[in-house]
Parts: structure tokens; sequence; C-alpha cells
């Protein structure tokens, strides 16, 4: 190997490595705040992706009419629960943020698509449709089950990941799709030729990351994120009530996995199961931060893209066996370096 | 004085067993109200049955509203606050960020930075170390930081869960008069100790809680003469 084709493959690795990053953050976003390792996630970055596609091919996405369907199902599951627990004056509430914002999301995109919007606009609607999918799948499943083990919550999400994957066969038909480069700008640094699609998804992942500290740092809400991250009892002693805060983590998650799949769309074929390798590397990445460190996550995604790229040029039939290969080491590492917390030990 | 909060024939149950049992008490606006009794009595379970973290049978009115049914948030929505025996502090953020959450409550965040002020103005050490980790100050450090955090929630009823535990004769102290000078405030406090003296000395009435039920009950001053309690808890023969 060259310096030159280690030079490209190192960049390659870390513009695979970013969307990576942004699907890892999110897992940890999700995995601290509600204990669900949300397995879907890369589902959520592939469908976004197919969402574009099908918005470019001006056909309206199969997305649509899931987000109908999710929304349908968690406002009827929202109004059983409220009926049963005796508070129906909360019934406009839940009819507002489970029926109408889904179905107005939907209405808007619908809408939208008769005008034959820009490329910018039809970005926006991609993951305008994508966002409700995650808190409306978190109110349907997870919310249930939300005192569960982890171990249970695991469990479930690898059943909703499959489920999740026959809808995508269901809605968005069983052809691959690549959508046009978001730039056509190219530029050369060092003598390698760096694509301006590859800035563009480190840039975009530096800004999310960026946004999402401002948002952990500045904000009454974000703090309130972090603090039920921290100690769940003590945050609902503060009056931050925790399916609340885990709605935000899952819908501030859906935008980075959304951000994730428009970035890989122009640079992989994605199809209705493509998802899951992605949310898979994410995952192995955020392990390397301890499922709780959103910097380890970014960097041990960033790793897991380098990784890959190299594996993949050395032997491209064993790149995703050398990949999940790190993980052994990974947690034997984390087993002995971790400290358990108090909280840990007391349950 | 009105009634403030008040608990009828509460039950809590864990399992099967019946870790407090039929307990009524009472606290009035501006008063100051302790349980005390052995360990193992079942006073950490009645204040988390208070707060909703426990569920229990019985009744249970809050400054004129059943809250029996009410969830933890709503109730301290409504200005009850524990401060718990752990304190439960968010041990990654600094000592201004905890300060800063406890008031998430409030609809109203005009007078936030002012109650902020009062709490640093009490508490002195938690100005100076606002920007510190709260997992890296000492256990009375801890304390005050529970204690602050839990005003700026401005409570009308404050549940304070041993509030001496595993601190320094003079922190201690010092804490409880901190918790005698919130009368002032207006604030009420329910409050559960093992540590007896210091407590009948702070409280206007006190109740005995003995394996889950209320065996004695009275004016903290009396309650402090009473032989009884001085042979089992105040040390005394």
């Amino acid at each position: 190997m060259t310096s030159d084709i280690a030079a490209i493959l190192a960049i390659d690795g870390i513009a695979t490595g970013a969307v990576y990053a942004l699907v890892a953050i999110g897992t940890v976003l999700i995995f601290t705040v509600t204990r669900v390792i949300f397995i879907p996630f890369g589902d959520i970055a592939a469908f976004t992706a197919l969402t574009l596609a099908a918005l470019d091919a001006k056909r309206f996405p199969g997305t649509g009419a899931l987000v109908v369907v999710l929304a349908c199902l968690a406002t009827l599951i929202e109004i059983i629960s409220l009926i049963r627990n005796g508070d129906i004056r909360l019934l406009p509430r839940a009819l507002l943020f489970y029926l109408a914002i889904p179905l107005a999301v939907v209405g808007i995109a619908w809408l939208a698509m008769r005008t034959d919007p820009p490329l910018a606009v039809r970005l926006v609607l991609a993951l305008m449709l994508i966002t409700p999918i995650a808190p409306l799948l978190d109110r349907i499943v997870f919310r249930p089950i939300a005192d569960g083990t982890v171990l249970l919550l695991l469990t479930v999400s690898v059943a909703l990941h499959f489920a999740l994957v026959g809808l995508g066969l269901l809605f968005f038909g069983p052809e691959g799709v690549r959508t046009e480069p978001l730039t056509s700008f190219s530029t050369e640094f060092a003598g390698v030729l760096i694509s301006g699609q590859t800035m563009l998804i480190v840039i975009a992942a530096l800004v999310f990351s960026g946004l999402l500290y401002l948002f952990f740092d500045f904000t009454l809400v974000g703090k309130s994120l972090r603090a039920t991250a921290v100690n769940r009892t003590g945050s609902r002693l503060m009056g931050i009530r925790p399916a609340r805060a885990g709605t935000i983590a899952y819908l501030l998650g859906s935008l980075m996995a959304g951000v994730s799949g428009i970035l890989i769309a122009p640079v992989n074929t994605v199809f209705y199961d493509s998802g899951f390798l992605i949310g898979l590397k994410a995952f192995v990445g955020a392990i390397v931060g301890g499922m709780t460190s959103y910097p380890g996550a970014a960097i041990g995604a960033v790793g897991v893209g380098i990784l890959e790229s190299f594996a993949s040029f050395q032997s491209s039939a064993l790149k995703d066996v050398i990949v999940f290969s790190l993980l052994i080491p990974i947690l034997i590492w984390r087993s002995l370096a971790s400290l358990h917390s108090e909280e840990e030990i007391e349950e | 004085m009105s009634r403030m909060f008040s608990m009828t024939d509460v039950t809590v149950c864990y399992d099967n067993v019946e870790a407090v049992r039929n307990v009524s008490l009472s606290v009035d606006e501006g008063q100051i109200v302790t349980v005390i009794g052995p360990n193992g009595a079942g006073k950490t379970t009645l204040l988390m049955a208070a707060i909703g973290l426990l569920a229990s049978r019985g009744s249970m009115v809050f400054r004129g509203s059943d809250i029996r049914k009410m969830s933890v948030e709503d109730r301290v929505e409504h200005r009850l606050c524990l401060v718990p025996e752990k304190r439960e502090l968010f041990s990654d953020m600094s000592v201004a960020d905890n300060l800063l959450l406890g008031s998430y409550s409030l609809r109203d965040r005009s007078g936030v930075q002012k109650t902020l002020d009062e709490v640093y103005d009490r508490f002195p050490r938690l100005r100076e170390r606002q920007r510190q980790a709260a997992g890296t100050l000492s256990g009375g450090e801890r304390q005050m930081l529970a204690l602050g955090r839990a005003l700026m929630a401005k409570p009308a009823l404050l549940m304070l869960d041993e509030p001496s535990l595993g601190l320094a004769p003079l922190i201690v102290r010092e804490i409880f008069r901190t918790i005698a000078s919130l009368r002032d405030l207006g604030v009420s406090i329910l409050l559960v100790e093992q540590n007896a003296r210091a407590a009948l000395e702070t409280a206007d009435y006190g109740y005995v809680l003995e394996t889950g039920e209320i065996v004695q009950s009275g004016p903290a001053k009396d309650l402090i003469h009473d032989p009884r309690l001085i042979t089992a808890y105040l040390g005394g023969h």
C-alpha cells in the first residue's frame, strides 16, 4: 500500500466514520436517557435515504403511510392509557402530539410535493417525515415497558428492527436507491482528491455534534436530558418527566440518523434493509465510549469507519468480520477499565 | 394555621409485606414536623410514598388537593419536594447546573435568578464551588447542594430524609440551623431523622414511628422530655 492509497482510504474512512458518528451519538443519547439500545437507528437512516430518493423521483414516499399508521397506533395506545389512569384531561394534548402533528407533517410533505420543490426543500421534507417515527415507536413499543431491564429493552429493540425491515420492504419496495450528490465540488489536498460530498459529510457531522453540545450545555431542556441520563430518580424529583425527556431524545436522535441517511445516500446504494449494518457499526463506535460518552462514541465511530475502509481494501469480503471482531478487545478493555457506578452496584 | 399536608391511614407494601401501616400525620403551614424512629421503622418508605415514588393505600391531601394518584412530577409541580436520603444529585454536572435544574418545575422563570442568588447567599460555599462537579463535593457540601436544589423549586412543603446522615457533628449543627431558618421563608418541613435530639430541638411537632406504625406523637418540646423516648432515642437513662 502506497502512502497515496493510505491517504485516500483514510479520507474515505473518516467520511464513513462521520456518518457512523452521527448515528452513534444518537444511539448514546437515547441509551443514556431511556436505557434503550435503539437498534433500529440504522433503519431510520436508511429510511431517510429511501424517502429522499422517492422525493427526488417525484413520488410520495412510503414514509408518509408509515407515519400515519404509527400515529394512529400511538394515539390509540395513549388514549387507552389515559382512560386507564383516569387522566382524560390530557386527551387534547395527546391528540395534538400523537395524531395532529404527525398527520400535519405528512400533509405538509404531500402538499409540498405538488409544487415540485427544489433539493433543499426535499431534504427538509425527508427529515420532517422521518423524525416522528422513532418518538412514535417509543410510545407504542418502549413506553409500556419503560421500567423493564436493559436486556428486555434490547431484546424488544432487536425485534423492532426486524419489524421495521419488514415494514421497509412493504412501504419502500426491494429496489436499492442512490441519490444525486449534494454537491459536485471537489478539491485537491496534498495530492489527494477530496470530493465535496466527503467534505460535506465531515462538516455536517461536526456541525450537528457542535449543535448538540450547545443544546446540552446551554439550554434547560438539554440539561434536563443530561440529568435524566445521570440520575433518573433525581431528575424525577426535580419534576423532569422521563417519558418527555425520552421523546426529546428520540426526536434529536432521529434527526441525527436522518442527516446521516441523507449524507450516505449519494455515496452508497441504500436498500430497505441497509440500516442494520449502519446501526451496528455505529453501535460498535458507541461501545468505545462506553455507551455514555459522546466524544468517545464519535471517536470510536470514526475509528470504525477508518478500519472498515482499510479492511475493505485488504479484503473486501472480510471487512465486516474485521470491524465486528473489534468488539471483542473493546469489550474486554471496557470491562477491565470501567469503574462500576454506585447506581449499578445498588441495582 | 391552615393544613398544608395530611396523610390518613396510609399503608405502603413491598410485595406483600407492609412496611408502613395505617399511618396518619399532618403538617400545618409554616410548621416543622419530624418523624423519628429506629433504623428500618419505615421512615424513608413513608416519604417515598408521600412523593409518589412508592404506591400506597389511604388518603394524601396536599394544599387541599388529593395527590395520591398524582405522578411524582405533578406533585413536584404542586411544590411538594423531597430531599432524599441518598441526595440523588447529578454528580457529573456542575453545582450551578444542579441548582438550575432544581427550578425545572417552575413555569414562571422570571424569579429563578433571584432565587439562585438567595440560595448562594444562604450557602456561600456553593457559590464558591458553582463550577465544580457535584460528585467532587464533600458530604456536607453535597447536603447543602441537595437542600439548595430543593429550595430552587420554591417548595411549599419540603420533605427531608435523614439530612444529617453521615455528616460531621459541626456540619450537622449547621444543617439543622439552616432547616430551622427555612421556617422564616414560609416553607413547611417534614423532617425524617434518626438523630432524634437534633430533630426534636428543631421541630414544632413530632411523631415516633416504630415497625411501620406511629406509636407516639405530640409537641416536640414535650416529646424531648418524655422518659420513654429519652431512654429509647435520646441517649438518656
